[in-house]
């Protein structure tokens, strides 16, 4: 069953994706098929399974709380893509 | 192979400048029809030959990887040098620092020839959803290589690379090796660091080898395995040397099969599997059979968790920090969105992630995001996540009573260009073989089994093998076997 279009729109915003309505169309159809589909899992009984946290059962790694710094500084600057004087230049949030 | 180059290049019949220059040139006549390789990095590939060759020349001790050229996935960071993940959102990215995997090649000598195609941010089974072009299998240029390992695997088939990395989140080492008739080995989750791989779904992600012989994909994985400190995931684990543990040997092998496996094939494909089957019999393995009862749910699983973790993962390419910034409001054709928060940073987000990402990729942030939100998180990501718990039971059930789990790795040799684009859920079936070891965190290897004819071709068709937890040097062993005496 597909999605509506305003449930579409809703999960783009959530998702930050920005979409033509075309897109709309096509994502309606295809994420309401996928959807249907994965549904089989109503069908499994989990009720004695906890969710897995993690598949081979690693504990907690922790690390010391101290400054190690990065050697490419300059590798990391060259990547923004608006510059002004050696700061990432954004759009205003207000 | 590997081990032979290394014998050469020791001996002085060869130099890694004159393997290098080989491989360099057969990529500039075949490239272009293939389209394995995104990026060759010729320079790099040569400066690195030549250290080789000098540390060779002064008797300085040297690893069997020393001076030996291989392929890594676009989704692998190699300082210096593009990393797209063959979306355009990473057009313009140059990788700041290397990943574990490319350090510890890196220490062992190897020399790395491009960047290879796969599907964007590693999402197909094709290398279809490239945004920048599909790579063909060098078996049949009509038909896919497999995905989203496909540039890799090409690579290695081709003869375009010795060895080559790949990744495989639900199957995308294994199968592109089915398809292209190479060795895929994925490893158990957390035994090779995915510091620098561009995250996928991380409970799933792992960097495997892709190489021409079982051999060489033991020898690349003792190269780049064990604990790093830079990925918490990896698991409390040190790198063997792989290769040492193949004896040729698999009498008194347990092989576990799920029969309605082979009885799901259709032909040419199910001789071939059976083929294997006996094979191993007539090399001393039993073959006993299991049931892993709740397979039958690992794709819903696999397409609830995957997207979930993939939302997740793909919001940092929002055009602020690096890649693709669109936000001209006059290419913006976006008027659907109605939130009421600041036009201008917004659109940033919403145009950068409209233009830059594929319509794949797309479709399984919203899917992820969908199954995350409020109201549906419970009925999908928590149930999937204990019905994931179901089938890791399932294996450790299995794995009393065997030692390995013998399945083919896809249903069906490489198929058409096109052919399985029209609907997404058509591709995702593809993934049935492979993606439970992903969904268990098990080690699995795709070796080519017997060819299978289709359309007047012979086409490569792979079989897998699961080990238990951290079995690595089993499956290995077991693959080495049937290349070696299976045949």
């Amino acid at each position: 069953m597909a999605l509506s279009k305003e449930e579409v729109r809703h999960i783009a915003a959530l998702a930050r994706i920005g979409l033509s309505d075309e897109d709309l169309d096509r994502f309606s159809g295809d994420l309401g098929a996928i959807l249907d589909w994965v549904k089989q899992l109503d069908e499994a009984d989990a009720s004695n399974a906890a969710p897995t946290a993690h598949v081979v059962g690693t504990d907690n790694v922790s690390d010391e709380d101290a400054v190690a710094g990065f050697d490419n500084r300059e590798g990391l600057k060259a990547l923004f893509p608006e510059e002004r004087d050696g700061y990432d230049q954004v759009r205003s949030v207000f | 192979m590997i081990k032979e180059l290394h014998e050469k290049l020791m001996s002085g019949e060869k130099t890694s400048v004159g393997l290098t220059r080989e491989y360099l040139d057969r990529i500039k006549e075949k490239n272009g029809d293939i389209f394995a390789y995104l990026k060759v990095t010729e320079e790099e590939a040569l400066e690195r030959a030549h250290a080789a060759d000098d540390r060779i020349k002064k008797g300085e001790a040297v690893g069997l990887l020393e001076g030996i050229p291989g392929a890594i996935k676009d989704n692998i960071l190699i300082r210096g040098i593009q990393a797209t993940a063959a979306s355009k959102i990473l057009d313009n990215y140059i990788a700041p620092y290397d990943a574990t995997v490319i350090a510890r090649l890196k220490e062992q000598g190897a020399v790395f020839l491009g960047k290879t195609n796969l599907d964007e941010f590693a999402m197909g089974s094709s290398t279809e959803n490239s945004a920048y072009g599909t790579t063909r299998n060098p078996h049949d240029p009509e038909r896919v290589p497999g995905g989203s390992s496909g540039g890799s695997a090409a690579a290695v088939a081709a003869d375009l690379a010795v060895w080559a990395l790949g990744t495989d989140t639900g199957g995308s080492i294994r199968q592109p090796s089915s398809f292209c008739g190479t060795v895929g080995l994925k490893p158990t989750y957390g035994r090779v660091s995915r510091y620098g791989a561009i995250a996928m779904a991380s409970s799933f992600d792992q960097i495997g080898p892709i190489a021409r012989t079982v051999e060489d994909a033991a020898i690349i994985l003792g190269a780049i395995a064990g604990e790093d400190r830079m990925d918490a995931t990896s698991a409390r684990s040190w790198a063997k040397p792989y290769q040492d543990y193949l004896t040729g040997e698999v009498k008194g092998l347990k092989l576990g099969l799920v029969k309605s496996h082979l009885e799901g094939l259709s032909e040419p494909m199910r001789s071939s599997f059976q083929g294997v089957i006996d094979a191993y019999r007539s090399m001393g393995a039993e073959i006993v059979e299991i049931e892993l009862p709740h397979a039958e749910y690992s794709l819903p699983v696999y397409y609830v968790i995957q997207p979930c973790e993939v939302s997740s993962n793909l919001a940092r390419y929002d055009g602020i920090k690096y890649g693709m910034r669109s936000d001209d409001r006059k290419d913006s054709d976006l008027e659907s969105v109605d939130i009421d928060l600041p036009r201008t940073l917004l659109e940033t987000y919403l145009d950068s992630r409209h233009y830059g990402l594929g319509n794949e990729v797309k479709r399984r942030v919203m899917l992820g995001t969908y199954a995350l939100s409020a109201g549906y998180y419970d009925a999908f990501y928590l149930k999937a996540q204990k019905v994931r718990t179901l089938i890791r039971r399932d294996f450790e059930e299995a794995f009393r009573k065997v030692d390995m789990i013998l399945t083919p790795t896809a249903p069906t040799p490489a198929f058409r260009i096109g052919e399985k684009t029209s609907d997404p859920l058509q591709m995702y079936l593809e993934d049935i073989f492979t993606i439970t070891a992903n969904i268990a965190g098990v080690p699995a290897i795709s070796v080519p089994g017997p060819e299978v004819e289709k359309d007047g071709k012979k086409l490569p068709f792979g079989f897998q093998l699961m080990g238990k937890w951290f079995d690595e040097e089993g499956i290995l062993n077991a693959g080495d076997a049937y290349e070696k005496n299976g045949k």
